[in-house]
């Protein structure tokens, strides 16, 4: 009856809110989906974080700065949706500490040149821009809300990184060779963001019918390749995939296939950058411990001075 | 040109921007994901001010662009004080150093307000708002440190000690100061000197710090000489600039 | 083990003269951290004129199972509705 009720909300496309009732499956595809994405804009700061102290001008240096603490806010914004389901921030950082919880394997390749910022800005943000647009008519409404306020945000970050590329592109022969091997390096990584083939994709079932994805991996890929195409056509960057063609019949692009060993690798944990990036988010944590204690005995002090 | 007020005002900029830098160096370090965005915030206002007080020196030198006066002078060419070059360290030392920094910037542009040089007293009545905002934020985690756990009070302690001797510097007059002063373009450091030790006094009293008693004080930083971690900063900050010299970023 | 903090609910102000809107919340060990961290959070575009932050455990909120009663007798009292009224033709400032 009422899990009869809670389907037919989801079907008239009312959202789901905190104190409704909602299967135990549904919880918890959410509280994994939720606390992965704020995971990943958490971790997604490190890569671009640390070019900022290397950025080439002053407005480079702002405008990265602006982006990447605009992901801390959106790791925010996901922590907070996150916690409405009942579990708390601490509790996912220590599942993310204790390598029980993922995020986007995107981030655990190596940003090795200016040039990364741009890519990882135009295809990185781009290909999450796809993916959260499509959320934004997700059933569950803090993680719906949350993600219309951080789709506001995102455009410029694709934005910045497109237009990187494109000034480096026009620019000296170094520079243009520097764009087109981030191009090169973050080509196939971005398509992976989107997943496993639908075919591979065993939650896709539940997570389409409860109205948590609204479109399927291989949908959200397609649109994401179509878009980006173009662009780089326009900019007189090559994309590295020779199978790469339109297609008139079907009306989008075809496509080579990905690696799906590297796919798999990255995604259990055996990429490039996985354990720096943890060892960092940890240590941290670590380092911040004296703070946060401080933190907390200063304001029970002020509580008893209030009380007393 | 006049190469005195040419200094006077890269030596503002200069503080803008190698304190902007010191402040990027926390984005995804910080504490907390709260305190993380808002020391990306700080350093994004000191890079904003950096920006408007190197474009007014562009606009006085003739020739060098803003990003050219940043990316392309070397370590004798800069005339920040020592106090803000100073490495990060553990959070508690980012916190004095910026204490001690921000009561002064925020004196020092209240009454920069009040030059007669018209873009100045433009760039510091705007830059003062965000000088309000940090030093409310430095001073309020200066009183939960001090006023925390016996760790913290520690730490911070520790830290006061440590920097200390970087203060006396920021009241120094020297003969730009004093030559600008006549035209009523400069500030007169020894009149904020009072009031900064209010407010230092004040909020030591408050975090149940003590302060460290004035002995040797360094001294420098506004004639080019600094201390050995400005260098490292600057080859990171200018590698690119450096490394493609013709190239447009 | 883990550490907890206290949630506050943000509400924000973008320009005089309108209402407070929920934006979400932060977390905070006590009030003046609160303001700040919401201030930094979700004021970065011009947001906001004044913020108000509220312990999460203050909110009081209606239970889904009362909206039944709380809320529909509020739909059919459709008198309430200046639309649910017929002017005569010609009648002004009414």
């Amino acid at each position: 009856m009422l899990e009869q009720t809670f389907q037919e909300k989801i079907d008239a496309e009312k959202k789901i809110e905190p104190k409704d009732w909602m299967p135990d499956d549904y919880r918890k595809h959410l509280i994994r989906q939720i606390s992965q994405h704020a995971h990943s804009e958490i971790i997604g700061m490190q890569p671009e974080g640390n070019w900022i102290t290397r950025a080439p001008s002053l407005r480079a240096k702002m405008i990265l700065l602006a982006k990447v603490q605009d992901e801390a806010g959106h790791g925010l914004y996901l922590y907070s949706a996150c916690e409405t389901l009942g579990v708390s921030r601490a509790e996912l950082i220590q599942q993310l500490h204790e390598g029980k919880a993922k995020y986007s394997s995107i981030f655990n390749y190596p940003a090795l040149s200016w040039a990364d910022m741009g890519a990882i800005g135009w295809l990185v943000d781009g290909a999450a821009i796809v993916n959260q647009v499509s959320l934004q008519r997700t059933s569950y409404g803090p993680y719906s809300r949350g993600m219309i306020k951080i789709c506001k945000e995102e455009s410029f970050h694709q934005r910045q990184g497109y237009e990187i590329m494109a000034e480096m592109a026009k620019g000296t022969p170094e520079q243009k060779e520097m764009a087109q091997d981030a191009l090169n390096r973050f080509w196939w990584p971005s398509i992976m963001m989107f997943g496993p083939q639908d075919s591979d994709s065993p939650r896709t079932g539940n997570a389409m019918k409860w109205k948590i994805k609204r479109q399927t991996n291989d949908e959200l890929r397609q649109s994401f390749i179509d878009k980006t195409v173009p662009q780089a056509e326009v900019i007189g960057l090559k994309i590295p995939d020779p199978d790469l063609k339109w297609n008139e019949e079907r009306g989008h692009y075809d496509f080579g296939e990905m690696d799906w060993e590297e796919f798999w690798n990255v995604v259990n944990g055996n990429g490039p950058c996985n354990k720096q990036r943890l060892a960092h988010h940890k240590k941290a944590h670590e380092d911040g411990k004296w703070v946060r204690e401080a933190s907390k005995e200063y304001a029970k002090k002020q509580l008893n001075k209030v009380n007393s | 040109m006049n190469n005195n007020l040419f200094k006077y005002v890269l030596r503002i900029a200069d503080n803008c921007l190698i304190l902007g830098q010191r402040m990027s160096e926390w984005c995804s370090n910080g504490p907390t994901l709260e305190e993380d965005i808002a020391m990306s915030n700080i350093s994004l206002d000191m890079f904003g001010q950096a920006n408007g007080f190197y474009d007014y020196a562009s606009q006085i030198d003739g020739q060098k662009s803003a990003d050219e006066l940043a990316f392309k002078r070397n370590e004798r060419e800069f005339f920040n004080f020592q106090l803000i070059e100073q490495e990060n360290g553990n959070f508690g030392n980012t916190i004095v150093r910026n204490f001690l920094f921000d009561a002064f910037n925020f004196l020092f542009y209240t009454e920069l307000s009040n030059s007669t040089d018209k873009t100045l007293s433009a760039l510091a009545a705007k830059s003062l708002k965000e000088a309000k905002y940090h030093l409310r934020h430095s001073k309020n985690w200066i009183i939960r440190l001090g006023d925390g756990t016996n760790e913290s009070n520690q730490k911070v302690q520790n830290a006061l000690n440590d920097l200390w001797h970087f203060t006396g510097e920021l009241f120094e007059m020297d003969e730009i100061d004093n030559e600008l002063l006549k035209v009523c373009v400069s500030v007169d450091l020894n009149k904020i000197k009072l009031e900064w030790d209010k407010i230092i006094n004040s909020t030591l009293k408050i975090a149940k710090l003590e302060r460290p008693t004035d002995s040797y004080m360094a001294s420098g930083g506004k004639k080019g000489i600094h201390t050995e971690c400005l260098g490292f900063l600057l080859a990171e900050m200018q590698y690119l600039q450096r490394a493609y010299p013709n190239a447009k970023w | 083990m883990t550490e907890q903090t206290t949630v506050w609910e943000v509400f924000i102000q973008s320009k005089n003269g309108l209402a407070h809107k929920h934006v979400g919340n932060v977390h905070a060990d006590d009030k003046v951290m609160a303001l700040e961290n919401a201030r930094e959070l979700y004021t970065r575009r011009n947001e906001g004129s004044c913020i108000w932050v509220v312990k999460a455990d203050n909110i009081v909120s209606s239970e889904s199972e009362d909206s039944e009663a709380f809320f529909d007798p509020a739909n059919d009292k459709i008198y309430r509705h200046p639309t649910f009224y017929t002017m005569p033709e010609g009648a002004k400032h009414i």
